[in-house]
């Protein structure tokens, strides 16, 4: 791969809500004192009368997002997935969800590529704990652009949102078409297995695809960009196509997205299913790329686990 | 400050119809929270009925616009003692009183918690330590909006043991948010037992005014002193303010008063009988 493009989903998040609260004047932004990494430090330099900043206490952020919310605003609330969706739970589900309130919950440092800082630091769960709650709309953009579409879906479509980005910089993936949320995206046409990805493990999953079809192996590719709604269509498809399935995701096994699939197929079709991603157990500190190989989310056990079905 | 002696009688004749629909509700319904529904009547029928010494409404709202923009909000944080809420709901011509006897049952208009399907409730709650952000949220609105609505948050005692609720006051001091008004039920009862007891609360002013809060006291069954402390709080500038209400858990049903059983009990037909003869 030459010259691929790297961006920080998180410049992208900044800027885009700069480039909306232009015109949307409903728009009112939150932080939990991170706002200079999560960037809507952005939103706040433009519009200050608009942004506000809790400091470190996400469950009032997150409830005060539902009582603007109530009044009539689009709210986005940033801090770290960790804390976004594990601190403040409660509040997101009795406050924000139960009310089907506008509140948009944009979480960055989401995964085991948070790196140095650690367990603490490295959501594996949030996935799960936002996509039980009822109302809630998910989407995990696999790249810069698509954090763009992610954000515009969330200002454009009513009631509550969960949208996780990383903290490193993700390559760009190269001939996406257009976004549609609760769409699946197939990048890739497969014949004899199936890898389903979201975020980061898009990209691995593209690389694990390239490296199955030298050896003659055809595995589809799909971007599941929207958790939830899910798009159960496209999967059944896919999943009667080729039977097997390759899960990879930067989440753990468990009540993410491979729990997900596992639940739309199960009782529909007997396709067999593989899940890469953390296996029920917490991180620890390295660089992302010592992490990643480390927990087993890389093309190359995406490859061994896609020969393992054949 | 000086409120008419019929405005005096007026309140208290609604407080006591309040007091009734509750208890006749909690009956009917056979659970719910009639302790801490009874400790804050007298301020919520202030609130939603009562007139400042102008005679300008406290509560400025309208039954047949809900969603009237420029209305003050009430959140009743303390969710478990919306039969309270709901009882002054009805009243005021949200929905017919006939909706009260369907609180609790599958399909109700009237949840066991506040839910928005209700009209007249604008944010659900029941999961406590909560409602006082959901103000702060209603409050930056409207600063942001640039419109004079007040926002109104009914706090329960035990309720403040919650970490949220001090994040919230921070919070609210910090952005100055002086269309903020809490107002503390102090029946000093939670439902394990007296609040000293469980969790102390004390030195309870003290703790709001560090936070940066005007706080106002008041005996929160006198409705004169009641209307007194929400004029004093609306005159005061610059900061969030709460009224902390010295109040009598199960207030105004002698077996009900000070008796932490009746936190969330429901009384049976007999003590019903009884208790609608207490406040005839």
């Amino acid at each position: 791969m030459v010259n691929v493009e790297l961006l920080y989903q998180r410049d992208i998040y900044g800027k885009t809500l700069v480039e909306l609260g232009r015109v949307n004047k409903n728009i009112v932004v939150l932080d939990a004192d991170l706002s200079g990494s999560t960037r809507t430090s952005f939103f706040a330099k433009e519009f200050p009368e608009r942004f506000f900043n809790f400091g470190v206490a996400e469950q009032n952020m997150m409830a005060t997002a539902a009582g603007l919310a109530s009044c009539g605003k689009i709210v986005f609330a940033s801090t770290f997935a960790m804390f976004a969706t594990g601190r403040a739970w409660d509040q997101v589900r009795n406050t924000v969800c139960y009310n089907n309130f506008n509140v948009k919950i944009v979480a960055s440092h989401a995964g085991i590529t948070v790196g140095e800082d650690g367990s603490s630091h490295q959501a594996l769960e949030d996935i799960a704990m936002m996509r039980i709650i009822p109302n809630m709309k998910i989407i995990v953009p696999c790249d810069g652009p698509q954090t763009r579409d992610a954000i515009v879906t969330a200002v454009n479509r009513s009631g509550p949102f969960y949208i996780r980005l990383g903290r490193a910089k993700f390559p760009t993936i190269e001939g996406k078409g257009k976004f549609e949320f609760g769409k699946a995206e197939v990048l890739r046409e497969g014949k004899d297995v199936t890898l389903i990805a979201c975020g980061l493990m898009v990209n691995s999953a593209l690389q694990a695809s390239g490296i199955l079809s030298k050896e003659g192996v055809k595995a589809g590719v799909i971007n599941l960009h929207t958790i939830k709604p899910i798009d159960s269509d496209a999967i059944i498809k896919a999943a009667l196509q080729t039977q097997r399935i390759v899960v990879c995701e930067e989440h753990s096994t468990t009540g993410g997205l491979a729990s997900c699939i596992d639940e739309v197929i199960s009782g529909v079709c007997s396709a067999r299913l593989i899940r890469v991603g953390i296996k029920n157990q917490f991180g620890q500190s390295g660089t992302p790329k010592e992490l990643l190989e480390k927990y087993g989310l890389t093309s190359q056990e995406i490859v061994k686990a896609a020969r393992s079905l054949l | 400050m000086v409120y008419s002696s019929q405005q005096i009688k007026r309140l208290e004749g609604i407080a006591k119809q309040i007091r009734r629909l509750i208890i006749q509700m909690l009956m009917r319904a056979g659970s719910g929270h009639p302790g801490g529904s009874l400790s804050a009547t007298d301020l919520l029928t202030c609130l939603y009925f009562g007139n400042y010494s102008d005679g300008s409404p406290l509560l400025r709202y309208n039954p047949k616009h809900p969603e009237w923009p420029e209305r003050d909000r009430f959140h009743m944080s303390k969710g478990h003692c919306c039969p309270l809420w709901y009882a002054i709901l009805a009243k005021t011509g949200y929905y017919p009183v006939e909706e009260l006897w369907t609180l609790r049952k599958l399909g109700s208009l009237l949840q066991g918690h506040p839910d928005r399907r209700t009209p007249g409730v604008e944010v659900a709650s029941g999961s406590l330590g909560q409602g006082l952000s959901v103000g702060l949220g209603m409050s930056l609105a409207a600063k942001i909006d640039k419109r004079d609505y007040r926002v109104y948050v009914l706090l329960g005692d035990g309720e403040i043991q919650e970490g949220n609720i001090w994040e919230a006051a921070m919070a609210a001091a910090h952005y100055s948010c002086d269309n903020l008004y809490a107002i503390l039920d102090y029946n000093r009862f939670q439902i394990d037992g007296k609040t000293e007891e469980i969790m102390n609360l004390e030195p309870i002013l003290d703790k709001w005014k560090a936070f940066g809060w005007h706080v106002i006291e008041t005996d929160g069954h006198s409705i004169k002193d009641i209307l007194c402390a929400f004029e004093q709080a609306r005159d005061k500038k610059g900061k969030p303010k709460i009224i902390i209400a010295h109040t009598i858990k199960g207030k105004g049903v002698s077996f009900m008063e000070n008796v932490v059983d009746f936190h969330g009990r429901a009384p049976t037909a007999q003590e019903a009988e009884i208790a609608l003869k207490e406040l005839e």
